[in-house]
């Protein structure tokens, strides 16, 4: 357009692409934020057994006596509950600890899983074209206009319940993220004549696919995955608030609220007030992580 | 002599970017007559197209005039108020865009976005105004225009979509219309046809018109004058025949040169060296200098719009000037 | 535009059946079909006479066309738990799911629309940067959690309004509906919120970055150049644009909100489909699951019908590259 002023963009200093990219992203202090909150959270949920002031799951360590003592109490040893104690006389900090533990884990290890199907499938499809192309985009379609829930709720009923099984519903519904995303990359890529001119060449469809069609997908993929992450983890928490996820010997966030819920009626707001605190931190700082990445990996906002 | 009735003087409009002020339009001053045709000649980038908004209020954040004056009519534009713009815009000064395809609401019929260019300047009826807007499209030469009133933009071919924005530019008789590159996106053959229409029925209304244009050849044969920009400056200005016959600045016979018709057959075509420098930061001096064959130590300095002494409407931004110059009386 | 239906409806029949198929797969061929249709408390004669009856010896596909030919006459099979049939218990609680999701949509309407194109026309004021920032907030609190809060801070701390239920409930042409009643607007007045609140968020980013991109198109430039007035160039110009996409998601959105009311009807205990689901998942009542399942895809493939329907009414270059007509 005409109009624009004719601002060319201030030249760069040859710095690397990686560098000049963590120098974007930490422009925004709140992704700043963001980002060191999220690191903060995950050092908490690997160093969990280290952090914790007690084992929660280790029945000598608690008392049923301590059982439902609002924050900043002590506990009959003398110790002192920072965020309160469940019906079981657990500490909740240290609870919560442990559940963001669980609950990153799942979150972690479906969204890889989920990355490498949908990745695989996206790129294959993009690759093969034809009918294998649209039958796969055929189910990703039809996949993706029903809602997460609804798909995951289903999957659950049939599959019956247990860990590896919320995994594998969390799974199903990721994969066809990655996999739209993967191709609508990989076919702006495959359509440049550099690709047709390996093709002609003959060289072997597996170095064009890495070497040519991934590259181009990462970026978009990156941002995706950030924002499943986090859908995924507010997903099973919601799924095992309803009974329907993980089992109670997986006590991931969702599965504390779940547990506060019925003594929030009587005023112990604490039991699922601070693991809702946790979970909601989590959301939020991988949200915004997601959305200055979004903004720095998309090269038509660079200004 | 009657008082013109476009006075642009020493306008500046600066765009506070991120990366820093971008001097789009640089101490501009230019005036222009009753009925009179204007070709306002630059590269893309050049602050033409901006100035053109200035005079319309139109800069967008993070742009805003931060120096001029601009008279209409010996109304100063610069400071009046928004409602007093509002209402001076389409209604005293009319603007046509570049591309035709996107000037045009594709989701509101035309007839909608004909009427209300008039039922937000005058309180007539629906049908007045309609009526109107029919005599409108008429005008500019779309047949049936009863029908085509009733139809939506993605129906029209860009030609026809041109001669829309300007029977809507038409609607309230300006006294200017501000033409930015309008036929820049059509074929040419369309673009003949719309100039030609154009030229008729500025006459015939007796609108002046600031002709925007990065084509030589498109002024030529339309303006009665030309301002050539650079770098958001007025570099020359003068009567078409003056500026196209006897170039005064080196810039502008590097235009001159680029334009292929005017070479021999078989010849080389020539072209300006080197690119249009960015805006940010821009060293004072001729922004030209850097390209310029002319150039000595002289051009670090910004020069001065120098105008003829025999032609108060003759000028030139330049130490080294082609053609010599009789210095105007101090 | 009568051949453009058409045409759409013959693709969204197609759907509905190849739902129907992988529904059948799902739930009679993968598994065994005796566990899910078969009370397990049944004994050994019982379950024999039901394998014979249900047809379980025969092919197949012929399997599969006594399970359509149920499926079309509104058979879907007895629920365990409550003996009657599976699909009139869902066809008792989509009322109440319906007026939860319709109530839900109201307020993403009323409140995402208006704040979403405040913070588009304003991006860096602190107005239009907190509207931002809240609907970041929006999306990623979790709505059972959010709930929960709800029913903590208004029924137990404040104690003003009810956390369970859908309280009195006035019947209009047989259809009992809570909204007619004060009590039972307050029994709506936390459940339809915390519905809401993602949906608040979305319309806030998509109206926001549809008001962006119009503000920069020529054509809003060109009526600000024909004189109209900021109000008629944002109202008319940059609204009617906007509301193409917006209009659309709303419709799918619509269909989502019905699936999440489940959660919201868990922690209010609002007594719908999503409830009834949940409560059939925790007591094996595998028909009632079948049911709600074919309901909801019928109900998702009207949706996007009804949407694309819209979509083509709203856009006229749709309309006519399609219209045939």
């Amino acid at each position: 357009m005409s109009a624009t002023p004719p601002a060319a963009p201030p030249m760069r200093d040859a710095q690397s692409p990686f560098a000049r990219l963590a120098g974007d992203f930490f422009a925004n202090p709140v992704a700043a934020f963001g980002l060191g909150l999220l690191a903060a959270i995950v050092l908490l949920a690997i160093f969990a057994p280290l952090v914790s002031p007690q084992d929660p799951y280790d029945l000598a360590q608690i008392d049923v006596i301590d059982g439902r003592l609002p924050p900043g109490s002590r506990s009959s040893t003398g110790s002192r509950f920072w965020l309160g104690t469940d019906d079981q006389g657990r500490d909740m900090l240290s609870a919560i600890f442990y559940g963001l533990r669980i609950s990153l884990a799942v979150g972690a290890a479906s969204t890889v899983l989920a990355l490498a199907i949908g990745l695989a499938a996206g790129l294959a499809a993009a690759y093969a074209g034809g009918r294998f192309e649209s039958f796969v985009m055929r189910i990703v379609d039809i996949q993706l206009s029903f809602p997460a829930i609804l798909i995951a709720l289903i999957l659950i009923a049939v599959l019956g319940q247990g860990t590896g099984k919320v995994i594998a519903a969390l799974v199903t519904i990721q994969w066809a993220y990655y996999a739209r995303t993967v191709r609508a990359a990989a076919l702006v890529e495959k359509r440049r004549e550099y690709v047709e001119a390996a093709r002609c060449l003959a060289l072997p469809p597996a170095r064009i696919v890495f070497r040519h069609l991934l590259p181009n997908g990462l970026p978009p993929l990156i941002v995706v995955a950030t924002v499943q992450v986090a859908a995924a983890i507010a997903l099973e928490a919601t799924l095992s608030f309803l009974g329907l996820g993980l089992p109670i010997t997986e006590p991931s966030l969702g599965l504390l609220i779940a547990n506060g819920y019925q003594y929030l009626l009587s005023g112990k707001y604490w039991i699922s007030f601070f693991p809702g605190v946790a979970l909601l931190a989590t959301i939020v700082a991988i949200n915004l992580v997601a959305d200055q990445l979004r903004d720095v990996l998309n090269p038509r906002l660079q200004r | 002599m009657t008082p013109p009735l476009l006075t642009v003087e020493g306008l500046r409009t600066h765009f506070f970017t991120r990366a820093g002020v971008v001097k789009a339009v640089d101490d501009v001053s230019f005036t222009l007559a009753r009925g009179e045709v204007m070709g306002l000649v630059g590269e893309s980038g050049s602050g033409k197209s901006i100035t053109g908004y200035s005079i319309m209020g139109l800069v967008d954040p993070p742009g805003r005039v931060v120096a001029g004056s601009i008279r209409l009519d010996g109304r100063e534009l610069t400071t009046l108020d928004p409602e007093s713009m509002r209402k001076l815009r389409g209604n005293r000064v009319a603007m046509i865009f570049q591309d035709p395809m996107m000037t045009l609401n594709p989701v509101l019929r035309i007839d909608r976005q004909m009427t209300e260019a008039i039922l937000a300047h005058d309180d007539v009826g629906e049908r007045v105004a309609l009526g109107r807007a029919r005599d409108a499209l008429e005008r500019v030469g779309i047949p049936s225009p009863d029908e085509r009133l009733k139809a939506w933009p993605h129906q029209f071919s860009g030609g026809m979509r041109q001669r829309v924005a300007i029977a809507i530019a038409l609607l309230n008789e300006p006294d200017l219309i501000i033409a930015d590159e309008p036929t820049t996106a059509l074929d040419v053959t369309i673009q003949g046809q719309i100039l030609h229409e154009v030229q008729k029925l500025a006459r015939e209304t007796g609108t002046a018109l600031v002709w925007i244009t990065h084509d030589l050849s498109v002024v030529a044969g339309l303006a009665d004058r030309v301002c050539v920009m650079y770098a958001g400056r007025i570099v020359e200005q003068g009567t078409t025949a003056q500026v196209l016959d006897t170039p005064a600045h080196p810039y502008t016979q590097g235009l001159l040169d680029s334009v292929p018709s005017r070479n021999a057959r078989g010849a080389r075509l020539k072209q300006i060296p080197g690119m249009t420098p960015s805006l940010i930061g821009l060293a004072p001096g001729c922004a030209f200098r850097e390209r310029c064959a002319r150039a000595d130590a002289d051009c670090a300095e910004t020069p001065a719009m120098s105008v003829d002494g025999n032609d108060p409407g003759r000028g030139v931004r330049c130490h080294h000037p082609i053609v010599p110059w009789t210095q105007p009386p101090r | 535009m009568l051949v453009f239906v058409i045409r759409r409806s013959l693709q969204s029949v197609v759907v509905l059946v190849a739902m129907s198929v992988i529904v059948f797969v799902g739930v009679y061929a993968i598994g065994n079909p005796i566990d899910i249709l078969i009370n397990p408390q049944a004994d050994q004669i019982d379950r024999e006479r039901a394998i014979a009856a249900l047809g379980l010896d025969r092919p197949l596909w012929e399997q599969y066309l006594t399970f359509l030919r149920g499926a079309v006459t509104g058979d879907l099979g007895r629920s365990f738990v409550h003996s009657t049939s599976a699909l009139g218990l869902i066809v008792e609680k989509m009322p109440a799911t319906l007026e939860l999701a319709f109530s839900a949509m109201l307020i993403a309407i009323v409140l995402g629309i208006p704040l979403g194109l405040w913070a588009g026309l304003k991006p860096d004021a602190l107005s239009g940067r907190t509207i931002m920032a809240g609907s970041i907030l929006g999306f990623s609190l979790p709505t059972f959690w959010v709930g929960l809060m709800l029913i903590m801070v208004f029924s137990v701390m404040l104690g003003w309004l009810p956390s369970n239920g859908r309280g009195t409930t006035v019947d209009l042409f047989g259809v009992p509906l809570s909204l007619l009643t004060v009590d039972g607007l307050a029994h709506l007045a936390l459940p339809a919120p915390n519905l809401a609140l993602f949906n608040v968020a979305l319309l806030i980013r998509l109206t926001r970055s549809g008001a962006r991109e119009a503000l920069l198109q020529d054509y809003v430039k060109f009526a600000r150049a024909k004189g109209l007035s900021n109000r008629r160039v944002i109202g008319v110009h940059v609204l009617r644009n906007i509301l193409i996409p917006v209009v659309t998601v709303i419709g799918l959105q619509f269909g989502a909100l019905i699936a999440f009311a489940i959660v919201t009807e868990s922690v209010f205990a609002w007594p719908g489909m999503g409830k009834l689901l949940i409560d059939s998942i925790n007591l094996l009542d595998r028909p009632v699951i079948v049911a709600y399942l074919l309901v909801i895809v019928t109900l998702f493939i009207a949706i996007n019908l009804a949407v694309d329907i819209l979509y083509s009414a709203l856009d006229p270059r749709v309309r006519l590259s399609e219209g045939g007509g």
